[in-house]
């Protein structure tokens, strides 16, 4: 085969290891002068290198045999999204969506239409036939009212098949686009209109001004079942009663242009920050492991309260875990957390028998308290009515954690009360200070909490000197 | 040393971004939406993308996208949304692209609940997708592993060229645990021998999954499953007090957590247990599986109807020799076996007093 020179199509198409220079379209199909149409405005806005052409599944599944750009193939009715990834990762490519309207308008209509409300930055080129071409002339959402195609082989009865689909008046509802313009391909006065639109739309693409959409009327004669000529005509008659032509939106003088994000720190510099470092835990095999579980009802703090335990314990270089409930179950009605703190690497986060447990309510104490080891120890608010015994050898320690914290103004604090418990009686064998710290730790962000705090501290601990350690 | 106490869900994102990924795409669900809101903070923190898709299958579909620009990118979602990115899943393997997938498994099938589960091992290990495709699954059991074995599997996805799939449940992601954060982060893999950039040396680049011509179509199932052959080096698995163990608990993720603690309890009693986790479901440690089994009665213990036993076995019995039998100590819907029952049952498989 002589070589010829082309710019922007390769000079002999690929097609499944064959070469050729026949495209693999119909004749009188409306895809092939599209293609020619795309690729002139890419030639000559210089952009060849920086498209990419995102081809769907429809008759131009095969656009990368004739597109010399970066090609990539979508899955049916995806290429919005996946157009949608590669403008989002390479923001220097042009990206263009080239779409059927089964493709674009059935199985895809939410991508292409979330795409559009975003604002992605790509052309998007829709091809309106009004038929499925690739499977063999199936209804589309754009075939007309009273149109016969293998699906409605009695017409279009848009009482159970509903209405044609005006795509550009649809989204010329959204904020977000540019440039929204319909276009055909079926004479040569259309073709330069659409040539002008397509251009437009990689111009936006090339300036970085974000989304164009282009749908273009083109005629199908092999589904039709008419001749190139005829195809041609239905499209100027017919179609065009049903989608009028025009420009709906051109927004570019408006338009702001997408400017790169700079300056960021890498995740390293990110994450390694210089607060207050805990070495990660050592083993040691002379620590008991201890198990607690925090119960009460959502909205009391429980499973903040876990987390201090955990971090004091994390302090003391232990290894450690919290497990919440978490779900519904934790939205309003009850929540828990298990804590397991241990000198050795932790196997089961879920505490089904507690050494500790932490009840501030009733449903809880009386699902729980059975749970407790012999040698365990619960702490349960002293608004829990205790009608169920606890175990042979569970201490149950009274804390008025509710009462308290209302007596002193700060009724959400009523785990505060109960770390001031734990740390009191000395149950979790850390430290007061680590706990302390923890728990002024989880103020970070309101720090005028932490002094309110520490004086709720100080009362709590007061109060279990005078009536529990007596 | 860096160290955070986190979420296994948070943990991932660390990783991920360690990793180097550039983009995060996802829709929401429990238990695995602090992924998606970790990296809403995070990725944007550091100059990266982060995109709430409008569903997953557009979130997979973005993923084979900013795979075919050679980006690293990732999404999480648990089992419904799992069920919807299958078609994205298969069209990334059959295009060679790479990719992360981390799905924290609730209890199904349908709606289910929230729960964990391991309901989803077929899905992630066998494929739920057409065509004849796999996809490297690897499964953490701690918020550290949550954050390794996301680095890890963008590793592998990038040596590989097909999608990787963290496979993990309710329980691992909602857990806070010590997380020592990585080193360093991974270098950027080389893509531009097959991405398409958007500049002239990618402009030859296709991307695609069609071959037209039946024999070139099985010339490239061919390619893959050779693909899938190599990458059986990668296996990765762990054992737990195995070497004189007469019963050997089978478990990954969480369930190799509880059947852990339940090898304590019964060692604590006199029984020898152990416990053998494979960390990489596929490819799947079946050599090292059989070593720990040779010779000692083995128990499952999962989240699931037994679809992780039945997998270890058709393993087994890919060799005669090595065949056995294998218990079962589940639960499902979304209740987590207790330490409690994965004793009784080891009791009683064992007719151990
Ligand atoms: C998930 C899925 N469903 C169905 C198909 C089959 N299919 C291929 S192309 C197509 C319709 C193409 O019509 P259109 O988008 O209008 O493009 P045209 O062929 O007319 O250019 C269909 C239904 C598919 N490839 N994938």
């Amino acid at each position: 085969m002589k070589t010829i020179q082309t710019v922007g199509m390769y000079p002999v198409f690929n097609r499944s290891g064959k070469e050729t220079r026949a495209t693999h379209y119909c004749a009188g199909c409306g895809h092939g002068i599209i293609h020619k149409l795309i690729t002139e405005a890419m030639v000559d806005l210089g952009i060849q290198d920086r498209t990419i052409i995102v081809n769907p599944i429809g008759c131009s599944v095969f656009g990368y045999y004739y597109w010399d750009c970066g090609n990539v193939g979508a899955a049916h009715g995806r290429a919005s999204a996946v157009g949608t990834a590669i403008n989002r990762v390479k923001k220097d490519a042009v990206v263009i969506s080239y779409q059927g309207d089964g493709d674009l308008a059935a199985i895809g209509f939410n991508h292409t239409f979330q795409a559009a409300n975003r604002g992605e930055h790509m052309a998007v080129f829709f091809v309106n036939n009004a038929i499925y071409g690739m499977t063999g002339g199936q209804m589309a959402p754009t075939s007309l009212v009273g149109m016969k195609t293998k699906t409605s082989p009695f017409g279009r009865d848009p009482l159970t098949m509903g209405y044609p689909t005006h795509v550009c008046e649809i989204f010329n509802q959204l904020k977000a686009p540019v440039f929204i313009a319909r276009v055909s391909v079926a004479d040569t006065k259309r073709i330069m209109q659409a040539k002008a639109a397509i251009r437009k739309a990689l111009e936006i693409q090339r300036d970085k001004k974000g989304y164009a959409f282009v749908e273009l009327i083109s005629p199908c004669p092999t589904n039709l079942g008419v001749n190139a000529l005829k195809a041609a005509q239905f499209c100027i008659d017919q179609m065009e009663k049903e989608y009028p032509l025009g420009t709906f939106r051109d927004e570019t003088a408006n338009a702001e242009v997408r400017q790169p994000v700079k300056g960021k720190p890498s995740p390293k510099e990110f994450f390694e920050d210089d607060s207050h470092q805990v070495p990660p835990a050592v083993i040691d095999p002379a620590a008991k492991e201890l198990r607690l579980k925090f119960t009460g009802f959502g909205g009391q703090g429980i499973l903040s309260l876990g987390i201090c335990v955990a971090e004091a314990a994390r302090e003391e270089r232990r290894f450690t875990s919290w497990y919440p409930s978490y779900g519904p179950e934790q939205r309003g009605g009850s929540a828990q957390c298990s804590v397991v703190i241990s000198g050795s690497p932790i196997g089961s986060p879920a505490v089904d028998h507690p050494d500790v447990l932490v009840c501030m309510n009733q449903p809880s104490y009386e699902r729980y308290i059975g749970d407790v080891v012999p040698g365990g120890v619960a702490i349960v608010d002293s608004t829990v009515p205790l009608e169920v015994a606890p175990p042979e050898g569970v201490t149950v320690h009274r804390m008025p954690a509710i009462d308290l914290s209302l007596q002193l103004g700060v009724p959400k604090a009523a785990n505060t009360m109960m770390l001031a418990a734990l740390m009191k009686l000395g149950v979790t064998g850390l430290q007061r200070e680590h706990l302390l710290n923890a728990l002024y730790a989880s103020f970070k962000k309101k720090p005028e909490l932490v002094e309110k705090n520490r004086v709720l501290v100080q009362e709590a601990e007061k109060w279990i000197e005078e009536n529990l350690l007596k | 040393m860096t160290t955070k106490f986190i979420k296994g869900n948070e943990a991932v994102i660390i990783g991920a971004l360690y990793a180097g990924c550039d983009a995060y795409f996802g829709y929401p669900i429990t238990p695995a939406s602090e992924i998606a809101h970790a990296a809403a903070k995070w990725f944007p923190s550091v100059g990266r993308e982060f995109l709430q898709a409008e569903c997953e299958t557009a979130s997979l579909n973005m993923l084979y996208g900013a795979a075919a620009a050679g980006a690293l990118a990732m999404t999480a979602t648990s089992g419904p949304g799992m069920s919807l990115m299958q078609e994205a899943i298969s069209y990334m393997a059959g295009a060679n692209l790479p990719g992360v997938i981390v799905t924290v498994m609730r209890a199904g099938p349908g709606l289910g609940n929230v729960y964990p589960e391991q309901g989803d091992y077929n899905q992630a290990v066998k494929g739920g997708g057409h065509g004849n495709y796999q996809c490297i699954c690897l499964a953490p059991n701690s918020a550290q592993e949550m954050c390794d074995l996301t680095m890890k599997a963008f590793e592998l996805s990038f040596k590989y060229l097909t999608p990787a799939i963290v496979l993990c449940d309710g329980l691992l992601g909602q857990m806070m645990e010590t997380l020592t954060l990585p080193e360093r982060e991974m270098p950027r893999p080389e893509t531009s021998s097959w991405a398409v950039h958007g500049n002239a040396e990618t402009r030859p680049n296709l991307i695609t999954s069609i071959f037209l011509d039946a024999p070139a179509q099985e010339e490239h199932n061919i390619q893959l499953q050779a693909k899938y052959e190599r990458m059986k080096v990668e296996v990765a698995s762990e054992e737990y007090l195995t070497e004189d163990a007469d019963l050997v608990l089978l478990g990954y993720g969480i369930s190799s957590r509880i059947a852990r603690t339940a090898a304590e309890v019964l060692r604590s009693q006199g029984y020898k247990v152990g416990v053998f986790r494979p960390i990489s479901l596929n490819p799947f440690p079946i050599d090292a599986m059989a070593k720990a089994l040779e010779g000692r009665r083995a128990m499952a213990i999962e989240l699931s109807s037994g679809q992780f036993r039945d997998d270890a076995l058709m393993h087994l019995s890919r060799d005669a020799k090595r065949y056995q039998e294998i218990g079962l100590c589940n639960h499902m819907g979304g209740i987590v076996v207790s330490v409690d029952e994965v004793v009784a049952a080891a009791k009683k498989y064992m007719n151990w007093a």
